[in-house]
């Protein structure tokens, strides 16, 4: 028990030591600012005008996809930070201490929940004005915004391992590429998914990034009365469907990124 | 004295490449080893071994009464680590680099902060110690990175290359920093590819090349083993260089080799001292060789690892690691 404690303890020295960094590269917070806002605006104007889904307003719609996809590229600082600290060599200071074995990379995964939730706010402002509304109350909001960092948050311990595998932070801006744009494009991000094609069709009823979508919509209220409920169980328990996401993802990606790191060998 | 650091058969390799072939050490309590080898002599592979970031493909070792393999987190408890690049927080300020590791040494909050500050003291770099590391030189670093190393007041040091790619002024300042440690009773186990660096500051030198043990002893029966004298002639003109090397080669009794610029430096292993040295200034004199300067010497850690290993310091001995 104390020993958890103390892992917890260092996994916040950890966190605080990727905070101060944010204060110190203030750069890297614009990229955080500036492409949350791109892409409310992006999508609002240009598919907004070219799309158009019956009975509601496209926006709407798209506001919870545009919050699950950049959560989910949010992911990638904490690849991008691990594999930093990979290549700058702390990392062997970090290993040489009788500090916990997971703390580092628990503390860089909490700490980038700050950076997501930074740029939720972002979107939710630049959302409201251009015509996003919260309709189903403060409560179910908030529990929107809970679930979406929670997944972000599951979701960083996927990039932290490949953050810890790969030889420089560029290949993980690369392979986060790779990873996350199928993960974000095949899903009901953009799209209803049941206008798509067969396999892709069920790829997207399946992928959590569509659950999360799904149940940030419901949330919100952003779902237009009349439309027809899902066919797919995941779509009809978007949050429960999520939940047991997060879990998995944590439970199978926490061992396997910290087995990586006591093997880490800086070359 | 016990001995505070004990490996045996240590082994391990990359691949293709062996970077450990069974190595042995020990280290007394309170004693410094220098561990002396060129580029991809296995120094790093050996430290990292020690400090338990790498495991060993064999080999047995017990740092601090703590066995590497079974108790690996009792090590990381009895040790501090400084390698050989420096491993500091850029973004972080020098205090708040120590002030870190304090906390992850699980010291608390006040005691954390007033290590920091201490060690900053100690290392001179209290005026520097609230901006962040993005503005240090490489000695600071290197100083900062050596002050982390001592946070927990370990009992046990491994300080890989501390002043290699440091300028003549930032080394000295290291050397009188180490030679304080040691004078504390720390036990320190240090790798360098400077002979003079081992023979100032280890009490006890071990020479590796290729992942193995090829000589034991102080820096003088390092020196003995070489035995003989050295004779450094330098020639007036660099293109008689090949000319003398000729004329010098019935006295040497091993390799002559040559330095300096464009190779104008000979030197040649002797035995019998000063008269050979005037029958050999009378057969360059002889061949009409002009010599801007020579010197009779006792031969240096330089020379022995050329005599011990075949190749020079500066050579590569093997694979090149960065
Ligand atoms: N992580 C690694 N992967 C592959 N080869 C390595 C690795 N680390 C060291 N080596 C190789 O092992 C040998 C010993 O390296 P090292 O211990 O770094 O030597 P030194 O510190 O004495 O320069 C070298 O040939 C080096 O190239
Ligand atoms: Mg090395």
């Amino acid at each position: 028990m104390t020993e958890l404690l103390a892992s917890v303890g260092d996994g916040l020295v950890i966190a605080k030591r990727n905070l101060i960094k944010i204060r110190r590269v203030p750069e890297t917070l614009v990229f955080v600012l500036i492409s949350p806002i791109m892409f409310v605006l992006l999508f609002a104007y240009v598919f907004g005008s070219a799309i158009d889904i019956p009975g509601s307003s496209y926006r709407e719609f798209l506001i919870g996809g545009i919050f699950a996809q950049t959560i989910v590229f949010g992911a990638t600082f904490t690849g991008a930070g691990l594999a930093e600290d990979m290549q700058k060599g702390i990392i062997n200071r970090f290993r040489s201490l009788p500090m916990s074995r997971v703390a580092v990379i628990a503390g860089r995964t909490a700490s980038d929940v700050v950076y997501n939730a930074i740029s939720l706010t972002i979107m939710s402002i630049t959302g409201f004005l251009v015509g996003w509304r919260i309709n189903n109350g403060i409560p179910r909001a908030l529990a929107a915004f809970a679930l979406l960092l929670l997944f972000a948050y599951a979701f960083s311990w996927v990039m932290a391992l490949v953050g810890l595998m790969v030889p420089s932070v560029e290949v993980v801006n690369n392979a986060s590429f790779i990873v996350i744009f199928p993960l974000t494009f095949i899903a009901n991000t953009f799209v209803p998914s049941d206008g798509l094609p067969g396999p892709l069709r069920v790829f997207a009823e399946w992928n959590p990034v569509s659950s999360v979508t799904q149940a940030t919509r419901e949330l919100f209220g952003n779902i237009p009365p009349g439309t027809p409920e899902p066919d797919a169980w995941p779509l009809q328990h978007p949050v429960l469907y999520t939940l047991m996401w997060v879990v998995a993802i944590i439970a199978v990606f926490a061992p396997l990124s910290t087995r990586r790191y006591r093997r880490a060998t800086l070359r | 004295m016990p001995n505070v650091i004990e490996a045996a058969g240590l082994t391990k390799r990359y691949g293709e490449v062996i970077a450990l072939d069974g190595l042995d050490l020990a280290v007394a309590e309170g004693t410094v080893l220098g561990l002396l080898g060129p580029n991809g002599a296995g120094k790093t592979t050996a430290v990292s071994i020690l400090t338990t970031l790498v495991e060993p493909d064999g080999g047995t070792a017990t740092v601090a009464g703590a066995d590497l393999i079974r108790q690996p987190g009792e090590v990381r408890r009895r040790i501090g680590l400084s390698g050989q690049y420096a491993a500091v927080d850029e973004h972080l300020t020098g205090f708040e680099n120590l002030d870190m590791i304090g906390r992850l040494y699980r010291m608390g909050r006040r005691p954390a902060r007033e290590r920091a500050r201490e060690l900053l003291e100690r290392f001179d770099l209290v005026e520097a110690g609230d901006r962040p590391v993005k503005t240090y030189s490489g000695g600071m670093r290197r100083r900062l990175d050596l002050a982390g190393a001592l946070v927990a007041a370990p009992p046990v040091l491994f300080l890989d290359e501390p002043t290699t790619g440091l300028d003549p002024r930032s080394r000295n300042d290291l050397w009188v920093i180490i030679t304080e440690l040691v004078g504390h009773g720390s036990t320190l186990l240090l790798t360098t590819q400077y002979l003079d660096e081992a023979d100032q500051l280890a009490d006890e030198i071990l020479v590796i090349d290729h992942g193995r043990a090829i000589a034991q002893g102080t820096a003088d029966d390092i020196k003995g083993m070489v035995g003989g004298e050295r004779i450094e002639v330098t020639v007036a003109h660099s293109d008689e260089a090949e000319k003398a090397r000729s004329v010098l080669a019935p006295f040497a009794t091993g390799r002559i080799e040559s330095h300096g610029g464009r190779d104008t430096t000979l030197v040649v292993p002797i035995t019998g001292g000063a008269p050979v040295l005037t029958q050999a200034l009378r057969a360059l004199d002889g061949d009409g060789i002009g010599v801007r300067d020579v010197m009779l010497r006792r031969p240096t850690l330089d020379d022995a690892f050329l005599a011990l290993t075949g190749h020079d310091t500066a050579a590569d001995g093997g694979e090149d690691d960065d």
